[in-house]
């Protein structure tokens, strides 16, 4: 067999090979995560805000706008009930998406967001959100889902338009697998 | 150790010997690269014209894929490990590698992982489709059924590469004669120690990229998936954070070709030689932190798109170092043009092009136009093939007489290097053209104002592959009738310890360590 | 020997006294460059392009210079230090002059790049609000625009037949690069572009605007174009979607902007029209008719110009289960489509007039003979309407 100092070598590589396996597959996704949220990257939104919300900015107004997206296999109607609003920082809206389930089927979804430009995506909060929890609906069913949020008055003065956008998936047939749903 | 090699097939099964392994490799990168080849030949058939004429898209995008993916790991990664296998040893006065059982292993599973990817072709479903950086979700949700044997043979190709690379590391640290300082290796050494260092960082993240598909795809993960909170872009950052080291895996062996050729057909020491060491060094260390400048049009944050510009800029320093090292060797030494010094002139001329397009693709905003377009193919052959292969190429014309014993014919070298070079210029200048003017990668079909230049790029692709079958046809004609010769230093201008040894080299050098001076 | 040089340095600046002529060439703002002439960048439409172009050049110049110095230094050494010319080897090496001043040269060089394309990537990231914002969806494999707020929304994909691809029919002058219906937009206003994707990564790329983005399914990606000059201009999918990733262009149509907002109002009309069209009873010719361009645009691409599918990957129609069987369960797989395999939801792609069609045509072609073989538009709203 090799000599000792061989053997150290290889053993060091080996060790450098499986930390580096690990790095990807433990601590890239979650650093990337992390990376998102602090950064807005993807356009990424935060989870439940549950803090005490910020004084309202009367001065200023900010254009939020709303668009929803089937993935391509979503049969559902689904689109919002306002298309746009134009809202003072720090002021709460509700708005209401309509979603209906034509098929013969009961079924479940995901609505993921997404908030452009990536920039605005930390400010937008979200207090209430039919995206924190999957939505069922009977076959034939229909339903209003509402959204509460409000634009934290730090937002970059550069922005003026946030979209903020819903993809609507199938995940009826992901139910038995645990799914950690980005809010 | 007087005991030559073993008889019948059985030499080659169980081979533990470094130069019968390097063949095995050189021999197997060769079929990988005739492969690939003719993948790449059915798709400049295809794009011959306008109008699809010889293939479906859904097989034309199996052929790029394919073709990507052969080249890649098939083709030139195992080439440099074949030179490393037959050199390596030689160059530091090692008796073999240090691990001979796991360089046997290392080798024996390649010819696995591709017949398992190549069988792909075979079944329903037809092979991968979704190019060779295979992008979620189209290499995920939206793949063939065959996914999970891509998946599988990437990671046998991986393991290879992993049990390859420590098994370099471990002879070159611990393996070397007595005086063999680190600075007094052979840049070839050198660039293979760095190029080791970088594939077991990051052939594990390749490992765990396939590994987050094969999860999502089987067992209801969601790492790239939107769905279940995934993110397709986060595939796209793993996966370059493989790739662009990977990109200079390839290269950086190739420095070390083209700076011990250089300099023997010069007949003068390569210029700077630390300088040189250094740069390959700080080339490796930047390939780490530049990965998302292939991904300028996901979408980042402004900072994020104008840190990865500057960082990839920079990489043009040490580039540069290295470029007008080989050129200031080569200024006042005393030239001679055989077969290797055209291939590794060539190389630095179109290196150097490449670099210049690489830098190019580097100013974020132009590379709005650029990205994903005929640009960049051009671009990337321009390194991997007047890159990567034409060192490779200069390689074995320059070894192969240390190897064999028996000198190549140089007319039909000559003949073979300005064929190549000729026709890799007439396939891949144009399509600079094509890219500048609008015309996507990885189409199967363009519309009528890029006829004439996709023409001229097949021909030219037509002649590049052609003119390796003679290149083919010189190899096997110098081991089998090529003129005998014995002088150990082959070159009048060669230095090293490889050209100590007898010519053609015993089945056993350095069994007692060489002095060295 | 240094009088050589020198004439090869002269030779080698004239030579490239010619490149600007090959430049001015290419610059030249006649129609789409093809052929021979196709070189270099387009110019563009918009502020951003032309600056994009100027960085392009600039850099690309710099190269050329670069590259004239570098490979004129060694094209020399190569001419005048050959051996066979006589020529004794020296025997330097190392000089940290040498090498410091190869080092910090280019870094000074690459920070005077790094100006202009820091100012234009700012440019590009410009998050002003715009005069009309429309969100593009990438589909496998065509494109849907959605004019926000205006009740204006339709699919544009490939116009070029299948019959013209496979050369049983010419290619015309727009092969591959005309769509059934293009983006219209006002010129001289900003308009915000919002990308995404209903199933792989699609990237929205029209070079004359400068504009290349990825749409991403699940997250939606911004930017934005204000295009000066009216015309029609062509683009393409740039990420590879799969298998017809080459076949889905992108046509824009800028327009003045009076002009933009009568074809606005006219789309808007035609809305309103599809709605009322819905009620009315086709006969089984009319929809024959329909639903073979239809199937031709949408279905034939996997399914088969004759039907006949691609074994293994997709399903033949000619005398399937599917299209011999019940209405219904054809209705639902089209409009619906089929969770986890290629085939897409259609109802919210397809009008109903043409999801009738369609179906119709499915059940009655290639010799196909179902016992219901007429569907009627409001058979699908009614499906869709859940009833």
């Amino acid at each position: 067999m090799a000599q000792n100092p061989v053997r150290k070598t290889v053993l060091w590589s080996l060790l450098a090979g499986v930390a580096m396996f690990g790095f990807a597959l433990f601590v890239m996704p979650p650093l990337y995560d992390a990376l998102c949220e602090i950064t807005g990257l993807g356009g990424k939104t935060d989870g439940r805000y549950v803090a005490e919300q910020p004084a309202v900015d009367q001065e200023r107004v900010v254009k939020v706008q709303f668009v929803t997206t089937n993935n391509s296999a979503m049969p559902w109607e689904f689109r919002p009930l306002t298309d746009a609003v134009r809202v003072h920082p720090g002021e709460s809206h509700k708005i209401e998406f309509y979603a209906r389930n034509d098929t013969e089927r009961d079924m479940v979804a995901q609505a993921i967001p997404s908030v452009t430009p990536g920039n605005a995506a930390q400010y937008l909060q979200k207090t209430q959100c039919f995206c924190f929890d999957r939505q069922p609906l009977k076959a034939g069913a229909e339903a209003n889902m509402p959204v509460v949020f409000f634009i934290d008055p730090a937002l970059p003065s550069s922005v003026n338009t946030i979209t903020l956008s819903y993809t609507l998936f199938d995940v009826t047939d992901r139910q038995s697998v645990a799914v950690t749903a980005r809010n | 150790m007087a005991h030559g090699p073993a008889k019948g097939i059985g030499r080659w099964l169980r081979a533990t010997n470094h130069k019968d392994i390097g063949t095995m490799y050189l021999w197997f990168s060769f079929a990988m690269f005739l492969l690939g080849g003719f993948f790449a030949m059915v798709v400049r058939a295809e794009l011959f014209e306008p109008g699809m004429q010889i293939v479906k898209p859904e097989f034309f995008n199996q052929m790029t894929t394919m073709h990507g993916l052969i080249m890649v790991f098939g083709a030139i990664m195992p080439v440099f490990v074949g030179l490393a296998n037959w050199m390596i040893p030689m160059m530091i006065g090692a008796p073999d590698m240090a691990l001979p059982r796991m360089n046997n292993l290392s080798f024996w599973i390649l010819p696995f992982g591709f017949a398992l990817l190549a069988s792909t072709l075979f079944m329903e479903g037809g092979a991968p489709n979704f190019g060779w950086t295979f992008y979620a979700p189209l290499s995920t949700t939206y793949a063939p059924p065959t996914v999970n044997f891509f998946i599988f043979g990437v990671h046998i190709i991986g393991a290879s590469s992993i049990m390859g690379s420590i098994n370099i590391i471990a002879t070159i640290l611990n393996l070397r004669a007595p005086g063999m300082t680190l600075m007094k290796m052979p840049l070839f050494v050198w660039t293979w120690l760095i190029t080791a260092f970088l594939l077991i960082a990051v052939m594990p993240v390749l490992a765990g990229a396939v590994t987050m598909m094969l999860m999502d795809i089987n067992f209801g993960t969601s790492f790239f998936n939107a769905a279940g909170g995934g993110d397709p872009v986060l595939f796209q950052h793993v996966f370059w954070f493989f790739g662009h080291p990977e990109v200079y895996i390839i290269i950086i062996p190739a420095f070390g070709v083209i700076s011990a050729i250089i300099p023997t057909f010069s007949r003068k020491p390569l210029f700077g030689y630390s300088s040189m060491v250094y740069a390959t060094a700080a080339i490796a260390f930047l390939s780490f932190i530049v990965w998302a400048h292939h991904m300028f049009t996901v979408g980042m944050p402004l900072a994020g798109e104008l840190y990865f510009m500057y960082a990839t800029m920079l990489i043009a320093v040490p580039t540069g170092v290295k470029v007008f090292n080989w050129i200031t060797t080569m200024f006042r030494g005393a030239i001679t043009y055989e077969t290797p010094m055209l291939f590794a002139i060539a190389f630095v001329i179109l290196f150097t092009i490449g670099g210049f397009t690489g830098l190019m693709l580097a100013i974020a905003p132009a590379d709005i136009q650029y990205h994903d377009s005929y640009f960049v193919v051009a671009h990337f052959h321009y390194v991997m093939v007047a890159g990567a292969l034409f060192s490779s190429t200069a390689a074995v014309y320059y070894w192969i007489p240390k190897w064999t014993g028996r000198m190549y014919n140089e007319t039909m070298g000559k003949v073979h290097f300005w064929v190549s070079f000729v026709a890799f210029n007439v396939t891949f200048f144009p399509q600079h053209f094509l890219g500048l003017a609008g015309m996507p990668r990885r189409y199967a079909d363009y519309s009528l104002q890029f006829a004439d230049w996709n023409m001229v790029s097949s021909i030219g692709a037509f002649a590049y592959g052609a003119s390796q079958l003679l290149f083919l046809y010189n190899v096997i004609a110098t081991i089998v009738a090529g003129r005998k010769i014995s002088d150990p230093k082959v070159w009048e201008g060669a230095e090293g310890l490889e050209w100590t040894v007898p010519t053609p080299a015993p089945y056993h050098t350095f069994s007692t360590p060489p002095a060295i001076k | 020997m240094v009088s050589t040089a020198k004439q090869l340095v002269r030779g080698g600046i004239g030579a490239l006294a010619l490149l600007p002529w090959i430049h001015a060439a290419a610059a030249e703002p006649a129609a789409q460059p093809s052929g021979w002439n196709l070189l270099n960048m387009p110019q563009g439409v918009t502020s951003v392009s032309q600056n994009v172009y100027d960085i392009h050049m600039i850099v690309t110049w710099i190269c050329v210079w670069i590259g004239v110095a570098v490979f004129g230094v060694m094209f020399y050494s190569m001419f005048a230090h050959r051996k066979s010319r006589g020529h004794q080897p020296a025997n330097f090496h190392e000089s940290t002059k040498v090498e410091l001043a190869w080092t910090i040269v280019p870094a000074l060089i690459l920070i005077v790049m790094a100006f202009p394309a820091t100012t234009t990537l700012k440019e590009l990231y410009d998050t002003s609000e715009a005069d009309l914002d429309i969100k593009i969806t990438g589909y496998q494999w065509k494109w849907k625009y959605d004019y926000l707020g205006k009740d204006v929304s339709f699919i544009s994909e490939l116009a070029t037949s299948q019959a013209s691809i496979y050369g049983n029919a010419p290619k015309t002058e727009f092969y591959l690069e005309e769509v059934t219906e293009p983006l219209v937009i006002p010129v001289g206003k900003k308009v915000r572009l919002l990308m995404t994707a209903a199933d792989v990564i699609h990237s929205w790329w029209v070079p004359a605007l400068a504009v290349k983005r990825d749409a991403i399914p699940g997250f939606v990606n911004e930017t934005w174009a204000r295009v000066d000059k009216p015309g029609i201009y062509r683009g393409r999918c740039a990420e590879l979607c799969g298998k017809d990733h080459a076949f889905m262009p992108i046509v824009v149509n800028a327009v003045p902007e009076a002009e933009f907002n009568a074809w606005l109002a006219k789309k808007q009309s035609e809305t309103t029209a599809m709605r009322a069209l819905t009620e009315k009873t086709f006969t089984q010719d009319e929809l024959m008719a329909k639903g073979e361009a239809v199937y031709g645009r949408s279905c034939a691409s996997c399914h088969g110009a004759a039907g006949e599918g691609i074994a293994g990957v997709f399903p033949a129609l000619k005398g399937s289960k599917i299209a011999l069987g019940p209405v219904a369960d054809h209705l639902n797989i089209v409009v619906n489509g089929k969770s986890g395999t290629a085939m897409q939801a259609f109802g919210a792609q397809l009008s109903e007039v043409d999801l009738a069609a369609v179906i119709t045509y499915e059940r009655n072609a290639w010799g196909n003979k179902s016992e219901d073989n007429i569907v009627q538009p409001v058979d699908v709203f009614k499906l869709k309407k859940g009833q």
